[in-house]
C-alpha cells in the first residue's frame, strides 16, 4: 500500500488505457507518455500495461505501507533521501520510508512503476483516470491509500539509459483534413514555432502561433478523432490531442503527430516552444 | 467514390458521405474484424479504422472491397431488438419546445413517440448517442446558453437529433423529459444499450 501524502500539482492513476469503445464515446485515456510508463514496468519486471502513477511537474509525497520496488521515468525529478534512488533504475523502498519528488529538470509527466502494479479496481478494463469524461479513480489527493498488486516476477537486473531531453519538434502524418485549409497553410504551420499554453491539459495541448489559413468555413460533420491529431478550431489556434481526447470532433485536423513523438508532446511544458515538420527526422 | 484518408500512422479515415453507409461499413467490418484493428468508430459521413497492428495496405484493400461490395439500402438495424425507452414528459423546456415549433406539447410528446429511431453515433460523453430519425417539426435550435449541469436520465432535442443523457453532465440541448433506463452502467458489458445503428423507441411513461 501506498499513501499519498501530497500528490504535487496533477497526479492519477493510468496504464494503457480502454481501446475498443470509441464507438461507445469512450476516449482511450491511459498514460499521457506511454513509451515512459511501458519502460517504468519494464524495469521493476511488471507487463508494461501494469498501473503506475503519472505525476504533473513532480513535488509529490508517497508514504511507502509497505517495502516495494520502484522505478521513475520521464521527465526526471530529483528524489533525495533513498539509497539507490534515481530515474531509469529499479530500486528498494523501505515500509514507512517516504518518497519525496522535487520539480522535474525538464519535462511535465514522471511515471512512478510499483512491482505488482497498482492495482486500483479496473473501469471497462483499465484502471487509468480519463479526464475527460471521469471514468477511472479520482485524481490522487492527499491521504489517497493505493493497493499494490502481487508481483509476477523477479525485478530485472536492468537500467535505462538517463532520460534524454528530445529537441520539441513534432513530425507530422498530413490529414485526414489537409484540404480544408488554404494551399500552403501546412507549410505554414511548420515554418514558425508555436507556445504551449497553460491551459493544456491531458486533453490535449494547446498552443499559440500563426493561424493555419481555412480554405472552407464552417464545421465538418463529427467524425473519429486520433490520438495525436492536431486539430484546428475556429479560433485557428491548434490542439495536439492527448490520451483523453474526445473519440469524436468536429473541427478539421491539418496533420497527425507521428506515435514516436507522442511522447514528446506530452512532455511539453506550458511555455515551451514547439515546432512542426512534414520531413522524416534522421 | 468513396475515399480513404490516412489518419495519422495508425488510422483510415473512409468517407462514406451518407450514416446509412457508415452503418453498413461498421457492421461488415465487425463481422470479420480485420488483423490488428482496436477501433472502428462511425460518424454521419465517416467510419474511422484504428489498427495500430495492421498491414496498411491490405487493410485499405479491404476497406475499399467492402465499399465495391456494398448494395446501398437503408441504415442496417442491429438487429430485431429495439431498445425501449420510458419517457416521462416533464422536461423544463417542453412548453418552449412546443412554442417553437408551433403545437401543443401534447403534439410535442404524439410526434416525439411516434416514430422509431436509430442511433447515429455516439460522441459527446460515454454513452451519449445522437439518436436520428426526429419528427422534423420537433427540429429546434440548442439554448443559448448552455445548462451547467443536466440531470443523467434527461431525454432531450436539439437540431435533427434526440439524445438521453447518460451521466449528468453541462448540456445545451432542450429537455423534454426523463428515463428511468439507465443508458450508461459500467459494471455491465457492454456499458450502453446502444451502438450505432440501434433501434429505439419512446415511450410516454
Amino acid at each position: 500500500m501506498i499513501e499519498v501524502i501530497a500528490p504535487g500539482p496533477y497526479a492519477t492513476v493510468q496504464d494503457l488505457g480502454r481501446p475498443g469503445y470509441a464507438h461507445l464515446g469512450v476516449p482511450r485515456s491511459g498514460a499521457a507518455d506511454a513509451a515512459s510508463l511501458r519502460l517504468a514496468n519494464r524495469l521493476v519486471g511488471n507487463p508494461e500495461g501494469a498501473a503506475g502513477v503519472e505525476l504533473t511537474f513532480g513535488l509529490a509525497r508517497l508514504l511507502f505501507r509497505a517495502g516495494a520496488w520502484v522505478a521513475l521515468t520521464g521527465a526526471p525529478c530529483p528524489v533525495p533521501g533513498v539509497r539507490g534512488a534515481g530515474m531509469g533504475v529499479a530500486f528498494w523502498v523501505s515500509a514507512g520510508a517516504e518518497l519525496r519528488l522535487g520539480s522535474p529538470e525538464w519535462g511535465l509527466r514522471t511515471y512512478l512503476a510499483v512491482r505488482g502494479g497498482v492495482a486500483v479496481e479496473p473501469v471497462l478494463g483499465s484502471r487509468s483516470t480519463d479526464s475527460l469524461s471521469g471514468l477511472g479513480p479520482a485524481p490522487l489527493r492527499p491521504g489517497t491509500v493505493l493497493p499494490v498488486g502481487p508481483a509476477a516476477h523477479g525485478v530485472p537486473a536492468d537500467q535505462a539509459p538517463p532520460p534524454e531531453r528530445r529537441p520539441p519538434v513534432l513530425r507530422l502524418v498530413p490529414g485526414p483534413r489537409d484540404d480544408w485549409f488554404a494551399p500552403g497553410a501546412l507549410g505554414a504551420l511548420c515554418s514558425e514555432p508555436y507556445e504551449v499554453s497553460q491551459d493544456s491539459n491531458r486533453v490535449g495541448v494547446r498552443l499559440r502561433g500563426p493561424s493555419p489559413a481555412r480554405a472552407r468555413e464552417g464545421e465538418l460533420p463529427s467524425e473519429g478523432m486520433v490520438t495525436g491529431a492536431v486539430q484546428v478550431p475556429p479560433g485557428g489556434q491548434p490542439i495536439v490531442f492527448l490520451a483523453d481526447h474526445p473519440p469524436t470532433g468536429g473541427y478539421p485536423v491539418i496533420g497527425v503527430v507521428r506515435e514516436a513523438d507522442l511522447a514528446v508532446a506530452a512532455q511539453l511544458r506550458p511555455g515551451d516552444r514547439v515546432r512542426f515538420t512534414t520531413r522524416p527526422l534522421p | 467514390m468513396s475515399a480513404v484518408r490516412a489518419a495519422g500512422e495508425h488510422g483510415l479515415l473512409v468517407e462514406t458521405g451518407s450514416l446509412a453507409l457508415s452503418h453498413r461499413l461498421d457492421a461488415a467490418l465487425r463481422a470479420d474484424l480485420p488483423d490488428g484493428v482496436v477501433e472502428i468508430v462511425p460518424g454521419p459521413e465517416t467510419v474511422l479504422v484504428v489498427a495500430p497492428g495492421a498491414d496498411r495496405a491490405r487493410l485499405r484493400a479491404r476497406l475499399l472491397r467492402e465499399l465495391r461490395r456494398d448494395g446501398g439500402g437503408g441504415p442496417v438495424a442491429s438487429g430485431p431488438e429495439v431498445v425501449t425507452v420510458p419517457v416521462v414528459y416533464d422536461g423544463a423546456d417542453l412548453d418552449a419546445v412546443a412554442e417553437l415549433a408551433g403545437i401543443s406539447t401534447d403534439e410535442v410528446i404524439a410526434r416525439h413517440t411516434a416514430s422509431e429511431l436509430v442511433v447515429g453515433w455516439l460522441g459527446f460523453a460515454p454513452g451519449f448517442a445522437y439518436l436520428t430519425g426526429l419528427d422534423p417539426r420537433l427540429h429546434v435550435p440548442r439554448l443559448g446558453t448552455p445548462r451547467t449541469s443536466v440531470p443523467a436520465g434527461s431525454v432531450a432535442i436539439a437540431g435533427p437529433y434526440s439524445a438521453i443523457y447518460p451521466t449528468a453532465s453541462p448540456g445545451g440541448w432542450r429537455l423534454l423529459g426523463h428515463t428511468t433506463l439507465r443508458t450508461w452502467d459500467v459494471a455491465c458489458d457492454p456499458p450502453t444499450p446502444f451502438s450505432p445503428g440501434t433501434r429505439v423507441r419512446l415511450e410516454a411513461a
